[in-house]
């Protein structure tokens, strides 16, 4: 009676899981809510490989319960005891070979997606890309719109459809840059230039944050990620740039202190800084996704 | 001079926390409670020769599991602070410092200083006995590996009240570790802590694999060895190859901040990658060498309640060497998205998914061990069905991180959190517990309450599932980890909440368990069978607890599962239990050096913390100092007479001719 009791215990609970998982506000899981191309397909790549993998767990979960429960050891049972047996070939050859399927599965999907995915490769797009550079610094973080030649700290705004050319690295300890909804992070180290491609496809405001611990602060590193219409992103820059006052290089040592920040904005930055950040940690270093080293954009005519 | 007393105090102790005072006064009261029992009883000469100098690997293994049992407390006194912090949005509990220390210190303390130190415990209790051994094949190396093991921890543990604990993460990645971000001495006791428990860890991993190889009673070929042997036999060798590159990664830090290096800071041409590197290095299979032996716990405990002999013993062997081979080729999947570029990517996402291979096999050989089987479901059983399903569904999510295009969405995400948690809590510490239910009444001499177990089973499992559980879901959300506060707009509140409650009655289930073992040891039931399961390997071929010198008779090994099939051939009147000439036994001397020694790493890695080289130069002297006086002491071994052998056997109840 008593192992019954267990069993019947252990299904509640994992019903009681699966409940759990299935219920709760569908709009509050942001990673599976992507607005951009990146972000679709990881959030596909997710999904597919969580069915691969359901495959052999399913199954298995199953046969566990039916194993527990049909050979425990109680008065009268039919069920067939053989304490000797313990090798099968047929068997053993069934579930290497079944993980080993599956795994090759996965394995072929990973691959392919690793190299159609890889960060630094452009996004297919008739617009240019905008690129937008990113500092990390202790505990906030600055974004730098060379072609517009504006600044902001903790807020970034960029245009639908277009693709954003993130080239990311940090003045501080190393930390990690993560719009959820637009597609995966990337990680921000000294002395090094890496490169995120993101785009979005709608209009609207997408958290941003570090996702590496940096310290003390680091939990307030969020920063909205606003993506406008092409003409309210212009606007935006005009208003920045007659509104707002410059980041002086001794305002960037100001804002490479220790300490959070709220959203600043700056209608010019010193020519270069960004460079300077990267190559003053890379004196000796020449790292491949350097800056300098710029794929060719697969822009179409 | 009281000024300058004043103020070095203020430096010296951590100050201005009232949870830190609180500590400090109940860290107070119980030394002090502790000296005066041992002195009111007069048990400092008790403790002193039957404890601190033993070199019985039995003694050494009920120290380890003790110590590891504490820290258990310490660890999960963190993970209630930290998920207090978390419960709702804007908690003002813990400052951001405290929060960051708190999380570091449980991660430590948790994978080095209980999760391993609760593995050495079981190794060192169960598998000479399993092996028909008399000791371990070193047995003052194995005293020395527990002594350097215990002030490392203290060590460690001693930061959180002098000088400040260590705040950047268990694997403390520059340049955040480095002199520059983190000047206190909390990462130096960081380095030190681990470096020297570490040395111990490197000694037992090779005296466990000499002593598998070498010291199996006559007969017993390594096809034959209980498959809890093969599970640390094969966690043992990738001890042997994963801690020198945690001792150098160490040393190396150590020499950035101490001496002024530069190996893994930009400037002066380091870089902090090859740190990470190495201690993935390191890291990676160290969760496999804490996994393989829970591995090996289930094949013992599924063979013993199912009535069933263990099945694809071959491949359950097979499996188990390809895992420990295979992860040490995976360590990059911890830094995907730190640029490495698609071949790496691709090529470590592969090795890593391989893992799931040989892991999905084990699953199913356990099962078709139960399959056709009688299955009881006393708590060691219980606990290893349990483990079942929750751990393969932490290794499915495992597989899920290791798509490594989707791991960009995954990394340093609460769902990374849910994921480890989720194997290293279902898979290694319930399997330990299971072990430790299993074989304690070896190690004892009694059962714990079968009814309490339940309790803290059922505990235990679902705090388990309520507090990991809506971290999967947290990290869809975005939450990503170590961050100590988040605002409203977020949307993880209740999520938040449902997980601190489960980590609440996981907390209870511990205190139940603590319940058990007390009330056990009140109503205490002595084992006089020595085989209280039925069970199948050597080990209960002897009284419980085991004697000292463990077999009064060497056992000759014919087969697998060897005292299953004894039993059976002496119920068919196959087999008579034979007369035996006993012989005197040899055994190994107690010996003070190791303790002696490991205080004096102590003092060296105390002195190098503070800087204080008129502490770490007299403390390495004398390490030096014990070598020599070791190396000098040629009366290290004893015979056990005959007459002694027949008293003990008596007192177990065993009567030998």
């Amino acid at each position: 009676m008593k192992t019954s009791k267990t069993v019947r215990c252990m299904s509640f609970l994992f019903m009681f899981i699966l409940l759990f998982l299935t219920t709760g506000c569908a709009d509050n899981y942001i990673v599976l809510d992507p607005k951009g191309p990146i972000g679709e397909q990881q959030k596909d790549l997710m999904i597919l490989s969580t069915l691969l993998t359901l495959i052999v767990i399913v199954p298995v979960l199953i046969l566990t319960f039916v194993i527990v429960w049909r050979y425990r050891d109680r008065e009268g049972r039919k069920a067939k005891y053989t304490p000797n047996w313990e090798h099968s070939t047929k068997l053993e050859i069934i579930w290497w070979g079944i993980p080993i399927i599956i795994i090759t599965l996965i394995g072929i999907v990973t691959v392919r997606y690793t190299y159609s995915l890889e960060p630094s490769k452009p996004l297919e797009s008739e617009k240019k890309p905008i690129t937008i550079q990113v500092t990390n610094l202790d505990w906030k973080w600055l974004f730098q719109y060379p072609e517009q030649g504006i600044a902001t700290v903790n807020y970034v705004q960029f245009p639908e459809d277009t693709p954003v050319r993130f080239e990311v690295t940090s003045d501080a300890p190393m930390n990690s840059f993560w719009i959820p909804q637009l597609g995966g992070q990337i990680y921000a180290m000294s002395g090094m230039s890496m490169t995120l491609y993101l785009q979005a496809d709608e209009q609207g405001e997408y958290m941003g944050s570090g996702a590496n611990f940096t310290g003390k602060e680091f939990a307030k590193m969020f920063f909205t990620a606003n993506a406008t219409s092409q003409e309210d992103f212009d606007q935006w820059v005009n208003q920045v740039k007659n509104t707002s006052p410059a980041l002086t290089l001794d305002g960037y040592k100001e804002l490479t202190k220790q300490g959070t920040s709220d959203v600043r904005y700056f209608s010019a930055f010193p020519e270069g800084l960004y460079e300077m950040t990267v190559t003053k940690y890379a004196a000796s270093h020449n790292h491949g996704l350097s800056t300098r080293v710029q794929p060719p954009a697969r822009v179409k005519e | 001079m009281w000024e300058s007393v004043k103020e070095f105090a203020s430096e010296f102790f951590v100050t201005g926390d009232p949870l830190i005072y609180g500590a400090d006064v109940s860290i107070v009261l119980s030394i002090i409670a502790i000296v005066s029992v041992l002195t009111y009883f007069k048990k400092w000469g008790w403790l002193w020769r039957e404890w601190l100098t033993t070199v019985d690997h039995k003694k050494i293994g009920i120290m380890y599991i003790l110590a590891s049992v504490l820290m258990l407390f310490r660890g999960g006194v963190d993970a209630l602070l930290m998920r207090a912090q978390l419960v709702m949005p804007e908690m003002q509990f813990l400052s951001g410092d405290h929060y960051n220390q708190i999380f570091t210190t449980h991660g430590v303390i948790m994978i080095l200083f209980m999760a391993m130190p609760l593995m050495f415990g079981l190794f060192n209790v169960i598998v000479p006995l399993q092996l028909g051994a008399r000791d371990v094949a070193f047995p003052f190396l194995n005293a020395l590996s527990f002594w350097l093991f215990f002030s490392g921890a203290m060590l460690f543990n001693l930061s959180f009240v002098i000088g400040g604990s260590p705040d950047a993460g268990w694997l403390a990645y520059p340049p955040y570790s480095e002199l520059a971000f983190n000047p206190g001495p909390g990462q130096d006791f960081y380095i030190w802590g681990i470096q020297i428990s570490g040395i111990g860890s490197l000694m037992t991993g090779i005296n466990f694999i000499v002593t598998i190889l070498k010291v199996r009673a006559p007969g017993m070929t390594l096809m034959k060895m209980p498959m809890f042997s093969w599970s640390v036999l094969s966690s043992c060798i990738a001890i042997v190859f994963a801690f020198p590159i945690l001792t150098v990664t160490l040393a190396l830090l150590f020499i950035d901040r101490y001496l002024g290096g530069h190996f893994f800071t930009l400037d002066g041409g380091g870089n902090p990658m090859m740190y990470i590197n190495l201690i993935w290095m390191w890291g990676h299979p160290e969760v496999y060498i804490i996994v393989l032996p829970a591995f090996g716990i289930f094949s013992e405990i599924v063979a013993t309640f199912s009535r069933k002999k263990l099945f694809g013993y071959k491949s359950m062997v097979f499996a188990m060497i390809i895992i420990s081979v295979l992860s040490f080729l995976v360590w990059a999947h911890h830094f995907f998205t730190m640029g490495s570029g698609a071949d790496v990517n691709a090529f470590f996402a592969v090795t890593t998914m391989l893992i799931a291979i040989p892991t999905g096999v084990k699953v199913f050989n356990w099962l078709f061990t139960m399959f056709r089987g009688k299955i009881t479901f006393e708590t060691p059983m219980l606990w290893t069905v349990g483990i079942i399903p929750n751990f393969v569904i932490g290794g499915m999510t495992g597989v899920l991180l290791s798509v490594a295009p989707a791991d960009f969405q995954y990394h340093n995400s609460y769902f990374l959190i849910a994921h480890f948690h989720q194997v290293i809590i279902a898979g290694v510490v319930f399997g330990f517990f299971a072990g430790l239910y299993y074989w304690w009444p070896k190690i004892f001499g009694f059962k714990l309450n079968e009814r309490i177990g339940r309790w803290a089973f059922w505990l235990w499992n679902i705090g388990f599932y309520l507090c990991f559980m809506p971290q999967y879901a947290l990290g869809l959300m975005g939450m990503t980890r170590r961050i100590y506060t988040y605002g409203w707009d977020k949307g993880w509140f209740e999520m938040n909440l449902v997980s601190t409650i489960g980590a609440v009655i996981m907390g209870a289930a511990f205190l139940v368990q603590i319940w058990d073992i007390a009330h056990s040891i009140k109503h205490m039931k002595r084992d006089t069978t020595g085989d209280p399961w039925n069970a199948r390997t050597l080990e209960w071929s002897i009284p419980s607890p085991a004697p000292f010198y463990n077999f009064a008779v060497m056992p000759q090994v014919t087969s697998q599962d060897d005292w299953h099939e004894r039993k059976l051939r002496i119920e068919q009147g196959l087999e008579k239990p034979a007369k035996v000439a006993l012989e005197p036994i040899h055994m190994p001397k107690n010996s003070g050096i190791p303790i002696v020694m490991s205080m004096f790493w102590f003092f060296v890695g105390f002195g190098l913390i503070f800087d204080w080289l008129w502490m770490a130069v007299p403390g390495f002297i004398g390490v030096i100092a014990c070598m020599v006086v070791h190396s000098f002491n040629y009366d290290t071994d004893y015979y056990v007479t005959v007459e002694e052998i027949k008293r003990t056997e008596a007192e177990a109840g065993r009567v030998i001719t």
